[in-house]
């Protein structure tokens, strides 16, 4: 849930991005950090195994200017994609406005994926959310990687509702922002509909 | 089930610091700070200048998060209070109103005792500040400021 703060005018939203294990959502994470401008960006939190996989979350927060005299700001988590780590996952969805799904585009990453979705859809509602309902879009990474499936392909095995959706390669940063710009546009969306 | 929108006031906010402001005096503290459970800071006092509260936000409402979920798995409602003792700071975390966390950080100037006693006081007076505001969120009267912003407004954020 957002939270509008009259007092010091400011609007904190917060922002998931959820996927199978080493989909790259850190990495999407890592890639926003580094290119933003140090005043629009506060610490980066990542609490991760000695492995470097995530074991709870990462933490972004980030400001993106005012509307209206109201300062947004937008707090970017990352779930950690390993199945057996479900609990964790649960409570990060707690409070979410919206959603992004990184998706791994390698073939043999397909049953991973689909199973992370379903595992998004789930966790949601026993938060009392619904997907389809929520702002929500789907990116498509590791597109430079051999052995990928098509965009056709993936969108008709993970993406059936149409969400807006992009092509990525998180470690390079293309398609990075536009699937940050398009959530947080989906979530002020909402926000300025008021449901 | 979804909670509501949060959302703070002029009138609420002060009344806030205000409690703040003297659990950081009575307690001996060295910062006080309040946090949504879902990370977001609310309010902040003493000597906070140093410290990175936005993270520690995060981090505490993670921590909180992580062991309201073993308080389920153990059939327990939650665990309302939390303490954490290092060489030289200590946390103290509490649950307010089952919406908000109250945290105080303190040295060897205060004891645990002390801080718990003036927590109590200040939860009390916190737990009827966040009781009002949630009446008045909920309030359909109460007009949201994001109503008359437009498509525009949204698109110039991302035009750089």
């Amino acid at each position: 849930m957002s939270f509008i703060n009259y007092s010091s005018r400011e609007i904190n939203c917060k922002i998931v991005y959820y996927g199978p294990g080493l989909c790259g959502k850190t990495t999407n994470l890592q890639y926003i950090y580094n290119r933003t401008n140090p005043d629009a960006k506060g610490k980066m939190i990542s609490l991760a195994t000695e492995t470097e996989r995530t074991l709870f979350f990462d933490f972004l927060p980030l400001s993106l200017g005012e509307i209206r005299g109201f300062k947004t700001r937008f707090h970017l988590y990352t779930v950690p994609g390993q199945v057996f780590y479900d609990a964790s996952r649960k409570l990060i969805l707690k409070g979410v406005d919206g959603v992004i799904f990184v998706a791994d585009s390698q073939i043999d990453r397909m049953e991973a994926n689909i199973e992370s979705l379903e595992n998004l859809r789930y966790n949601l509602q026993e938060q009392g959310y619904e997907l389809d309902n929520l702002p929500y879009v789907v990116q498509y990474n590791k597109r430079d990687l051999p052995n990928v499936a098509s965009v056709d392909e993936l969108r008709e095995l993970l993406n059936i509702t149409m969400a807006p959706d992009f092509e990525a390669i998180s470690t390079t940063g293309q398609g990075v922002f536009d699937t940050l710009k398009a959530v947080a546009k989906a979530v002020l969306t909402d926000l300025k509909r008021g449901s | 089930m979804v909670d509501p929108q949060m959302v703070m006031y002029e009138e609420e906010f002060n009344h806030i610091q205000v409690v703040c402001d003297k659990l950081v005096r009575d307690a001996n503290a060295l910062v006080v700070f309040i946090v949504d459970k879902n990370g977001q800071l609310i309010a902040t006092s003493g000597e906070y200048e140093h410290l990175d509260t936005t993270s520690l936000a995060s981090l505490t409402a993670g921590n909180i998060a992580a062991t309201g979920g073993m308080a389920k798995l153990l059939k327990e409602n939650e665990f309302a209070t939390q303490f954490h003792e290092g060489e030289h700071q200590n946390i103290h975390i509490q649950i307010v109103g089952q919406r908000v966390i109250l945290v105080v950080i303190f040295d060897e100037r205060s004891s645990l005792g002390l801080v718990r006693l003036r927590v109590r006081k200040a939860t009390a007076e916190l737990d009827r500040i966040f009781e009002s505001l949630l009446r008045k969120v909920q309030d359909p009267g109460t007009p949201s400021p994001f109503a008359e912003i437009t498509d525009d407004d949204i698109d110039n954020l991302f035009n750089d």
